[in-house]
């Protein structure tokens, strides 16, 4: 990967565009003209000390928040652009294909593992099931389509080596499970870019390097770019391709994961500045 | 030894201290509620309402209180009560055996419902009765989808009864449309209805949606009584015709009868038969659909939008959407609920659809626990044919004297009825759900994980 020169790698075929963001509540500026891109492929870390607005950015490409100003554009392989500021939430993960996962885990508690990654194929089912009629006298096509998404869900479980728990409730599942399943349903929404918020928070060192595999194998063997806001510096450092650094709102640093570690500005940011800020900037999507 | 006799008498002075303690909270409360409720009694007298008091009276179930919870809590919950866990481990062995039977308890239901007119002692009065508890079997089912499954706290259903009834009787005492054509025609109407209720409420969620229900169910109520030249007001709409039994009218001879054709004595329950039949079979169409709807993609997604509205929409559902679904379908089954009932009484006024109703449906719905079927139909059948019952208990009046009327009590019933099942069975009678698609076998999983209107 070149990081030398005017242009790196992700500028040559990025998947989103964060132009000029801002986003502000009231008098409270979270996030302050920030500008970054996404690679196709690569995987993203957004860093930075708490309260720099990670969140926030999150919150503003998956429309839960509509941002200030700005310009945030996704774009397909096929070439089609959409402008994520001006679509609906729902319709983010529906036409933008754009799927995330919550800091604090927002499965179907009371539904299985196996309910979970079908609501996640809605779409495709609704439109397999002739907005219910067709299902509902018991269409051929929409059985074969059910059954793909069975099938769909199963590889998943697989992947996320949940298989046996399938029919169990989701609320029911280990910490990490529940963390591994809710990637695993962001992923049946068939993104192309896919965003966790602090995925490793709360998984012992064994799991945290489970996730490692699990998020290479999403990029390497389905393609899809992934943006990842992370807290521990042992799993941004280990699978970023690209790691971006707020403070205050404001990037300060944009590089390779050896460039950002080198980088003055974030070792002041982490190390030098006597932590004070509000945590109160870092609110929770839409809650 | 005297120093351990000691001990033990102070030990027992404490648990009795604290007995007495708990017992006089509770006889605290019992004065405060007798003071509104008992204490004293408004009376018509020539000269206008006077007050009498009875003082001795509200002393009297004070002091009731106070021994009776001093005796609980001495003899039977060993201080200190275990208010949480009360009955439970004694309830669960004697629960046991309906345990196994659960899983035929639907079948077995089903076949009651289907015999029920044949039985030797199906008189009048039962099937009349049957009748009335399908009715809130349906309505219970159809408020299931918008509660149970979608999540949605609907305190006004009864708002959509309403329109299925007045849409038939409108329709049938103006154009003479037969009960069958509008049938369908009164179930989309209260769907239409629906969705124009629902559109306003889509940001509101649990407390909130449910005062809004409310006011939208009187709203309905209220333009029935005062929009006169439509509705006919208070006077209501009367001579809706009955039904016929394919084109067979039910009635004493003449040509084109039920008892003619058929060669038959002519019998008023006959047509108390039909009627149970087509409750019957809505009631049975109202489940099969709502069945097969959880199955599909749309009742997944009114299920995981009970669950937590924000992963939904991460997940590109239209919630919008879903929710009015949720309503309209809901809605329809009431409509037709309701144009079932305009047939059956033949005459219907505000007066049939006032709030109870609702909160009668909810009612039988929360009991049964929220989204299981075979619940809703057991807990409307204690409800409605329960509380009905009361009516007969004409034993009570040796005991309380002639004038006691036990369905007076009802209310008092049905509010015990919930305290006790909210005490044991929190989540309904039935407490767990099966998933709507399994990889192996599907086995029900307890609801208590689920996140209801998280969000």
């Amino acid at each position: 990967m070149s990081t030398t020169g005017e242009l790196s790698a992700w500028d040559a075929s990025p998947v989103l565009r964060v132009e000029h963001l801002a986003m502000r509540f009231g008098g409270l500026t979270a996030v302050d003209d920030l500008s970054f891109v996404a690679g196709r492929g690569d995987i993203t870390a957004l860093i930075g000390p708490n309260g720099a607005g990670k969140t926030t950015v999150f919150n503003c490409i998956t429309g839960f928040y509509k941002p200030t100003q700005g310009m945030l554009t996704l774009s397909h392989a096929d070439g089609t652009d959409h402008l994520l500021e001006r679509l609906d939430d729902f319709r983010i993960t529906r036409t933008a294909r754009v799927a995330r996962t919550f800091q604090n885990i927002r499965l179907f508690p009371g539904m299985t593992a196996l309910e979970n990654l079908l609501v996640a194929q809605h779409n495709e089912l609704m439109r397999a099931s002739k907005l219910t009629f067709g299902g509902l006298i018991g269409l051929a096509s929409w059985r074969r389509a059910e059954q793909d998404a069975v099938e769909r869900a199963r590889i998943w479980l697989q992947r996320i080596r949940l298989e046996d728990r399938a029919d169990r409730a989701a609320g029911a599942l280990a910490y990490g499970d529940q963390r591994r399943l809710e990637i695993a349903r962001a992923m049946c929404t068939r993104p192309v870019l896919l965003c966790l918020d602090e995925p490793a928070a709360g998984l012992n060192p064994r799991e945290s390097a489970e996730l490692n595999q699990l998020l290479r194998a999403i990029r390497n063997e389905d393609g899809v770019a992934i943006l990842l806001i992370e807290h521990d510096m042992g799993v941004v450092m280990e699978i970023s391709d690209h790691v971006v650094v707020l403070d205050y709102g404001k990037k300060i640093a944009d590089g390779t994961p050896a460039e950002v570690r080198a980088d003055p500005a974030v070792i002041a940011a982490y190390l030098g500045i006597p932590d004070a800020e509000p945590d109160a900037v870092e609110i929770e999507g839409g809650a | 030894m005297a120093g351990e006799g000691d001990k033990a008498s102070v030990a027992v002075a404490g648990k009795l201290l604290a007995a007495a303690g708990d017992a006089g909270i509770a006889a605290a409360v019992a004065l405060l509620l007798s003071i509104p409720l008992l204490s004293s009694r408004s009376i018509d007298t020539p000269s206008g309402m006077t007050l009498e008091s009875r003082w001795p009276l509200a002393l009297t179930a004070v002091a009731l209180v106070f021994a009776g919870r001093l005796a609980l809590n001495w003899l039977w919950w060993r201080v200190p009560p275990s208010r949480y866990g009360l009955g439970k481990a004694w309830l669960q062995p004697a629960l046991a055996p309906l345990g196994r039977i659960a899983p035929w308890s639907g079948t077995l239901l089903l076949a009651f419902a289907v015999l029920l007119p044949l039985l030797p002692f199906a008189n009048r009065y039962i099937v009349d009765l049957g009748v009335l508890v399908l009715t809130y079997v349906m309505l219970g089912w159809g408020l299931n989808i918008v509660v149970g499954l979608a999540g949605l706290l609907d305190l006004g259903y009864v708002a959509f009864y309403a329109v299925g009834a007045y849409a038939y009787a409108l329709l049938s005492t103006t154009y003479g449309w037969s009960f069958w054509i509008c049938l369908p025609l009164a179930g989309i109407l209260a769907a239409f209805w629906g969705i124009l209720l629902g559109f306003p409420v889509l940001r509101l969620r649990g407390d909130y949606l449910a005062i809004v229900t409310v006011a939208f169910g009187e709203i309905i109520r209220i333009v029935l009584i005062n929009w006169q030249s439509l509705t006919g007001g208070p006077n209501g709409i009367t001579d809706i015709p009955r039904p016929s039994f394919f084109g067979l009218a039910f009635k004493d001879g003449g040509a084109g009868s039920f008892s003619q054709f058929f060669g038959i004595e002519y019998q008023p329950i006959h047509r108390i038969i039909w009627l149970y039949y087509i409750i019957l079979a809505l009631a049975l169409v109202t489940n099969l659909v709502s069945v097969r709807l959880r199955r599909l993609p749309i009742g997944r997604a009114w299920e995981a939008l009970r669950e937590d509205e924000i992963a939904c929409r991460a997940l590109g559902i239209n919630t919008t959407l879903t929710k009015l679904s949720a309503f309209a379908t809901g809605a329809l089954f009431g409509g037709i609920a309701g144009s079932f009932f305009a047939t059956k009484q033949g005459f219907i006024d505000p007066e049939s659809f006032k709030f109870i109703e609702s909160a009668i449906i909810l009612a039988i719905v929360v009991l049964g626990g929220m989204g299981s079927q075979v619940g809703i139909a057991v807990s409307a059948l204690v409800m409605v044919a329960g509380i009905e019952l009361l009516r007969n208990l004409d034993f009570l009046k040796s005991i309380f004297g002639a004038d006691f009327d036990p369905a007076q009590y009802r209310m008092l019933v049905f509010g015990l009825a919930m305290v006790l099942v909210m005490i044991w069975r929190p989540r309904g009678l039935v407490g767990s759900r099966t998933p709507t698609i399994a990889l192996e076998d599907g086995t029900p999983i307890p609801t208590d994980l689920a996140g209801e209107r998280r969000g």
